[in-house]
């Protein structure tokens, strides 16, 4: 079959009418035809002209991202499809927030791990604290990792958001 | 559609009614006919209905009668079919001709009544969620929650069912909606603004795609829907292109009348049970252009084994459909009679050289395969052949003003195999979704809208139980359809199957009690005929045809008939299962047991 191949994540950003149901369609047609959502962000970005933007991460190999671009493109409320993560002017980043148990020493060293990574404080109790932190995914991931031995006890993350750079909508 | 110069809004008009919006906007949308059942959310419109001379309201048993009626009038006249239906279970009935009309893209516009927005969410009475459960079975759907947005909505659906690749667009409108009040203005360009699909092809794609077929040796048009979609101008356009070129064509269930039957060119349907030399050209061709058809799994067969040496040039309107199961050397995304016509032009602007020649081994190669014969069967003399009946209905309609609708499942692949059709916009059935209940709906629609034509529903004895009750409706507009079953007491089609597939068990394959059809359609004020004797069978079609108004004609058929030539499931194009050697091997083992699981 012309669907097997290398596997590649991408990122859909999706600019849509933002109109009620719109967002049910897009996951709808995800799920209906079996492709992927690692993740998925959505808000109105513009709301003089009911704009949303979503982004979509999902993964594929070439024939399917390329039916996944075409059926997105296709639908009524989509105003324009984008594949950022091919995109050299595309930009995607995460917010997490993460939270951390321990006490001496392993607490001193999430904290010094966090100034490193430029991540936020934003709540510390005796034995914990939440660390806002935002980049690229693969930062978060590595962040995360550090913290796993330093008494990592969960994580909340927003999913990529996307944009691309330069004047130009 | 008719798209009026841009106007804005008219917020000096009278107000009118929600309802009132409604029927404006059906006739500023050139509609004629609309197919509906009444219901409480909806009584508003139907009050709105009930003062406008202008449009024709058919009062249908069944709202999937409604939307498979909308079906044959859209396809037989190339304008967008109307179904008009309540909330709840009007709505949810509606499903599956929705569903119909996405899979063969068939421009209709489906209105339903809602629940009062106030009421909306509280499950209310014959209150569902619309909108959602049709999200994903539409080609785009709303619901209109402010009166002053119902014009707007209408238009928009009306645009979008009708631009880029047709199909269904649902409005559903809250009582409170109906009755509310707001000015009115017509369609503009604005209401296209939004839906705005490519039409035009890529001229440097369409000059590479010319010079490939004027290299090829061996090739072959494969056109499917989308060229009667584009109109009876693409057809010509196809026909003109095809014959210029010497290329052999062959056409999908759906594609069926945009290439001439008559023509020496045409090599029959294509796929599961389509011609021996369709199946085979596809397969050995070294240039496939593939117009407005999708690769559908029921056309290439196995997909690793399809079309393994040939160079794929394929257009469609739908972008997604290129490339989506068989990569193309060059795609195109158009209009299938603009992309044809720009075709033409660039092949006649070509210095000329002896095209002829050049495929002329390719004919002999085909004529090969057609000296097979594929459609061959054993012929009776005391039993109606399935075959039989239908070729007699080709030779005894032949040359009328005739229209052919079928329900789904054996009869309707030997209609597909034996009618042949000229013209396009002639043959209605339902290819991708595969709806039983679909054909006498669908030729009402047809004959309401072309109230002077032959119309006939080439039936089974179980598809046309599905939606019997619309022989009432029929009766009701003096719509004088013709039924022609072919009886064979099975769901033929799964039968065969099951013989094919699982070890020759029948289950539940069989109609132990049928209704004496003749007395049902007496019942229904219609008329009925039967016949069971091959020496009687031209008779009772010329009765069929002759007898004025609703005809229901009860021929019974050989029981265990198969459908030949077949693809078997998991082999390629150029391994087919032909009806003489199927006879002579055990049929049980033919398809292995990978292959069972193919399909």
């Amino acid at each position: 079959m012309q669907y097997e191949g290398e596997e590649r994540r991408a990122t859909f950003s999706v600019l849509v009418d933002n109109e009620p149901g719109v967002l049910h369609r897009l996951v709808g047609l995800f799920a209906a035809r079996g492709y992927n959502i690692e993740s998925l962000t959505v808000a109105e970005t513009d709301h003089a002209e009911h704009l949303s933007r979503v982004t979509i991460v999902s993964r594929g190999t070439a024939p399917i991202l390329a039916q996944i671009y075409a059926q997105l493109e296709k639908m009524v409320a989509v105003r324009a499809v984008s594949d950022i993560g091919r995109d050299p002017l595309g930009v995607e980043r995460e917010l997490a927030l993460v939270k951390v148990r321990g006490t001496g020493t392993e607490r001193v060293e999430a904290l010094r791990v966090a100034e490193i990574f430029r991540s936020k404080v934003i709540d510390t109790g005796l034995e914990s604290f939440i660390f806002e932190i935002t980049g690229a995914p693969s930062k978060i991931d590595s962040f995360e990792e550090l913290m796993r031995p330093l008494g990592l006890v969960e994580v909340s993350r927003t999913g990529v958001l996307s944009i691309r750079r330069g004047a130009q909508r | 559609m008719h798209l009026a110069p841009l106007t804005k809004t008219d917020a000096a008009a009278p107000p009118i009614t929600g309802a009132e919006i409604v029927v404006r906007a059906l006739l500023d949308a050139g509609v004629d006919t609309v197919f509906g059942y009444p219901g409480g959310a909806v009584l508003p419109i139907y009050d709105a209905l009930f003062h406008e001379p202008r449009l024709r309201h058919v009062l249908v048993r069944h709202e999937q009668g409604a939307t498979h009626a909308a079906e044959g009038y859209a396809r037989s006249t190339g304008k967008p079919g109307v179904v008009l239906v309540t909330s709840g279970p009007g709505a949810t009935n509606a499903v599956t001709g929705i569903v119909d009309a996405l899979m063969d893209s068939i421009p209709m516009v489906v209105l339903t009544g809602q629940v009062p927005t106030h009421l909306i969410g509280s499950d209310a009475f014959q209150e569902c969620d619309t909108v959602g459960i049709t999200r994903s079975c539409t080609k785009h759907n709303m619901l209109v929650r402010r009166t002053e947005d119902l014009a707007p909505a209408l238009h928009e659906a009306f645009h979008i069912a009708t631009s880029g690749r047709p199909g269904p667009v649902l409005v559903d409108i809250p009582k409170d909606v109906q009755f509310g009040q707001a000015s009115y203005a017509g369609p503009s360009a604005d209401h296209g603004r939004r839906y705005r699909p490519r039409v035009e092809p890529d001229r440097a794609a369409i000059i590479r795609a010319v010079e490939l077929i004027a290299a090829a040796e061996r090739p072959v048009f494969y056109t499917g829907g989308g060229v009667i979609n584009a109109g009876p101008d693409a057809a010509q356009a196809l026909t003109a292109l095809a014959r210029a070129v010497g290329a052999p064509v062959t056409s999908t269930l759906m594609g069926l009348g945009a290439f001439p039957a008559s023509d020496p060119q045409w090599l029959g349907m294509l796929g599961m049970h389509g011609s021996y030399e369709a199946n085979h050209a596809m397969h050995d061709c070294d240039v496939m252009v593939c117009v407005g058809a999708r690769f559908d799994d029921r056309v290439t067969g196995r997909v690793d084994a399809f079309s393994p040496g040939s160079k794929k040039i394929h257009i469609d309107i739908d972008p997604s459909s290129i490339g989506k199961i068989v990569p193309a050397e060059i795609g195109i995304v158009a209009d299938a009679g603009r992309a044809l016509q720009a075709m033409l032009e660039v092949w006649r602007a070509r210095p000329r050289c002896n095209q002829a020649a050049q495929i002329a081994d390719w004919w002999k190669r085909i004529d090969g395969w057609r000296a097979r014969r594929c459609f061959s069967y054993a012929p009776s003399a005391d039993r109606i052949k399935p075959q039989y009946a239908i070729e007699r209905l080709e030779a005894l309609t032949r040359g009328r003003d005739r229209y052919i609708t079928t329900e789904v499942g054996q009869h309707q692949m030997w209609a597909a195999q034996f009618l042949r059709f000229d013209e396009p916009n002639r043959w209605m059935t339902s290819g991708g979704l595969g709806t039983m209940g679909y054909g006498l709906p669908a030729a009402i629609g047809v004959q309401l809208a072309h109230p002077d034509a032959l119309v006939i529903d080439v039936a089974g004895e179980a598809s046309i139980q599905m939606c019997i009750q619309e022989l009432s409706t029929a009766v009701q507009y003096r719509a004088p359809v013709k039924v022609m079953i072919l009886n064979n007491e099975w769901m033929g089609m799964v039968r065969q199957w099951q013989q094919l597939l699982h070890g020759e068990r029948y289950a539940h394959s069989y109609s132990e009690s049928l209704p004496d059809f003749v007395k049902l359609a007496e019942a229904y004020g219609a008329t009925g005929l039967r016949v069971d004797h091959p020496d009687a069978l031209d008779a009772a079609i010329r009765a069929m045809i002759d007898t004025p108004g609703p005809v229901l004609l009860d021929c019974r058929v050989v029981k265990d008939e198969n459908c030949f030539p077949m693809i078997p499931s998991g082999r390629a194009h150029n391994d087919m299962l032909l009806g003489d050697v199927a006879a002579a091997e055990d049929i049980g083992t033919v398809i292995d047991d990978a292959g069972r699981r193919l399909v």
